[in-house]
């Protein structure tokens, strides 16, 4: 076995980033429904010069609402299959 | 890059603004918030090796969904028309389900922490040396440029004066990556992909209801320039003229097969996703998970470009203050209200904020891994590396802004820099080809390899097609057929000094090479990786299929 494997072998065993990396679809869900509640408030009266410039779709509505949906299927799927911490990881946090 | 027009400044609003500044919060949040991952080298510089495949994969797409990229290929849509289909089905997609199904095996088994370290392990320490420090320049001078395109594109639609751009900018990708290296990197280009998807389809739909659809775009497009533009193979008959100045020969082999297997298969800063995967088949399905977004991402970028062409029919002329660049940056301003606007601002500070990130985090571990802990400083601790390793990320972040402020004054340079390094690439992907599947390949053959390949696409690009010794009606046709020439030099060069110099031995290319066993053992496959839809062959075939689908509605 060269020495490079052996090398990254031993880091791969003292890594952190699989016990302790949250869960990027807590952010994405977070954000997306941030946006999405703010856009679509942004859009659910819009001026007649507003409707005028988007062709007269209520884009503001739309893409807030999809961006919403967006949003709580990243943070349903999350609650549906949580991360899984391998076993006997290191580095697990003490809590 | 060219400038942008005067008189594309953006309405933007309080509401806009809210929304671009809540953005940089969760950027720097992230950063913070991986801090804790990070414990030793490894885990700054490839995430442990322990991401799950679906984050990769979408960090694959988006690390070169940046700015470059997303205006760029908008800009080839308004001035060749559906032509640049083929830089996404035929350039892209057979090159990451190469990359994904043949390479990956050799690349992940063997444990590289980056694309040079594999040529030492497959080669020697001259094709090792070579390519990391040309990468590591490549690196720098690409993040560089991207971080000045950025900050003309913030100039013309929101009046930030230009250094205020780059150093915000520049700052930001600087704390986010030096905190909670490549992982803060990658979280952040999948946040980037959703963004910029955000950004991209409303702006899409609502651009085809203005020029009444796909029919009335198609039926103004063909009026203005004939049958051919809304086309993908129309006039690419060798001898024909078109405006791309290629034929379906060149655009075959050298767009899609040298040029693109070359960048997706060993420019380190895509195949660094996947090697941060967390075990062989998650490695192999990044960049094929990677092909389907990719696509389709070309409707978002070929359509605007294209309506932008119909709504300015003078776009790019001579008569018009307006470049091709300008074509998505236009429509946000013609059609977008205060909100989405917010969006699509963000989502185009996103594009290029990762475009460069994805350089800087690729630039921190050649520079560190291949050439500091190699040749400099040999067997420190790994705290040492780690920490060298943070340093050297502020100073590539640093060197990067300066790359872009001197790109500002002097932007001719840059444009022929960028053509120099591109010509790097091609041989990279015929030695490793190369080197994968013969292992009679000798040691000495990786370096002449590149070397001669190199030389052979400068020569016919700077020689024999810049002083017009045969005739190729553009740029881009000539990078096709350089791309070709390149090619085929460095393989007969690899195939004549391997015949006279000493083979690698046998059993230090185990795992390097085809036929040869990888020392490890078989990794135990993790539970539900053996779903129908996790098979790395299927999801490889459907994107082939997919995308020559994709092309009937264009060619017929």
């Amino acid at each position: 076995m060269s020495d490079l494997h052996k090398e990254v072998s031993e880091l791969e065993q003292k890594s952190a980033t699989a016990a302790r990396l949250f869960d990027i679809r807590r952010i994405i869900g977070g954000l997306f429904v941030v946006y999405g509640v703010i856009v679509t408030i942004a859009g659910i009266n819009p001026s007649d010069a507003d409707l005028k410039k988007a062709e007269g779709v209520h884009i503001n509505l739309w893409t807030g609402l999809a961006m919403l949906v967006l949003g709580l299927f990243f943070l349903i799927w999350m609650k549906l299959r949580p991360a899984q911490v391998p076993e006997g990881a290191p580095g697990t946090p003490e809590s | 890059m060219q400038y942008l027009a005067e008189g594309l400044r953006l309405p933007t609003n309080g509401l806009d603004y809210t929304i671009l500044a809540i953005y940089f919060v969760v950027v720097l949040g992230i950063g913070f918030a991986a801090r804790a991952s990070v414990k030793t080298s490894l885990d700054f510089f490839l995430s442990g090796r322990s991401l799950p495949a679906w984050v990769t994969g979408l960090a694959f797409v988006a690390a070169n969904l940046g700015a470059t990229e997303i205006l760029g290929m908008a800009a080839t849509g308004a001035q060749y028309g559906v032509a640049v289909v083929h830089w996404y089905w035929i350039g892209a997609i057979p090159a990451m389900v190469f990359l994904g199904l043949v390479m990956m095996p050799f690349y992940y088994r063997s444990k590289v922490r980056s694309v040079p370290e594999f040529l030492l392990q497959r080669f020697d320490r001259s094709a090792h040396l070579l390519s990391s420090i040309l990468f590591a320049f490549a690196a720098i001078l690409i993040a560089g440029v991207n971080l000045y395109a950025l900050s003309i594109v913030v100039e013309a639609l929101l009046g930030w004066p230009q250094w205020v751009a780059i150093v915000v900018a520049g700052l930001f990708v600087l704390v986010y990556i030096t905190i909670g290296g490549l992982s803060s990197a990658i979280y952040n280009e999948v946040l980037q992909f959703f963004v910029i998807l955000a950004a991209l389809i409303p702006i899409t739909l609502l651009g085809l209801k203005r020029v009444g659809g796909w029919d009335g775009l198609s039926g103004s497009l063909e009026k203005q320039h004939g049958a051919d533009f809304m086309s993908a193979w129309g006039g690419t008959g060798i001898g024909d003229a078109n405006p791309l100045g290629a034929n379906w020969l060149t655009i075959i082999l050298g767009l899609g097969f040298v040029l693109s297997f070359g960048y997706w298969t060993t420019n380190f800063a895509e195949v660094q996703r996947a090697l941060s995967a967390k075990n062989l088949s998650a490695a192999k399905r990044t960049p094929l998970i990677a092909a389907f977004p990719k696509i389709f991402i070309v409707f978002a970028v070929m359509i605007p470009g294209l309506v932008a062409a119909v709504v300015v029919p003078k776009i790019g002329t001579p008569g018009s203050d307006l470049t091709y660049n300008d074509a998505i940056p236009l429509l946000m301003q013609e059609l977008l209200p205060n909100g989405v606007l917010g969006i699509a601002v963000t989502g185009l500070l996103a594009a290029f904020m990762a475009g460069m990130a994805a350089n800087v985090s690729s630039f921190n571990t050649v520079f560190t891994t291949d050439i500091w802990q190699r040749y400099v400083k040999k067997d420190q601790p790994d705290a040492y590396y780690l920490k060298f390793g943070r340093l050297i990320t502020a100073v590539g972040v640093l060197a990067s802004i300066g790359t872009a402020f001197i790109a500002a004054s002097f932007s001719n340079i840059m444009t022929y820099l960028q053509t120099l390094f591109s010509f790097f690439n091609v041989p990279m992907f015929v030695v490793f080809i190369i080197g994968m599947f013969w292992k009679r390949a000798s040691m000495k053959s990786g370096v002449w390899g590149l070397v001669a390949g190199t030389t052979a696409a400068m020569v016919n690009y700077f020689v024999i097609y810049k002083q017009g010794i045969i005739d190729i009606p553009s740029d881009q046709g000539a990078n096709f057929v350089s791309a070709i020439v390149g090619f085929v030099a460095g393989a007969v060069v690899m195939v004549a000094v391997t015949l006279f110099t000493a083979p690698k031995p046998e059993a230090e290319l185990a795992g390097l090479v085809y036929g040869t066993e990888s020392p490890d053992a078989e990794e135990v496959p993790e539970e539900g990786d053996s779903a129908w839809y996790r098979k790395p062959a299927l999801l490889g075939w459907g994107a082939m299929v997919l995308a020559a689908l994709c092309y009937l509605p264009y060619s017929l």
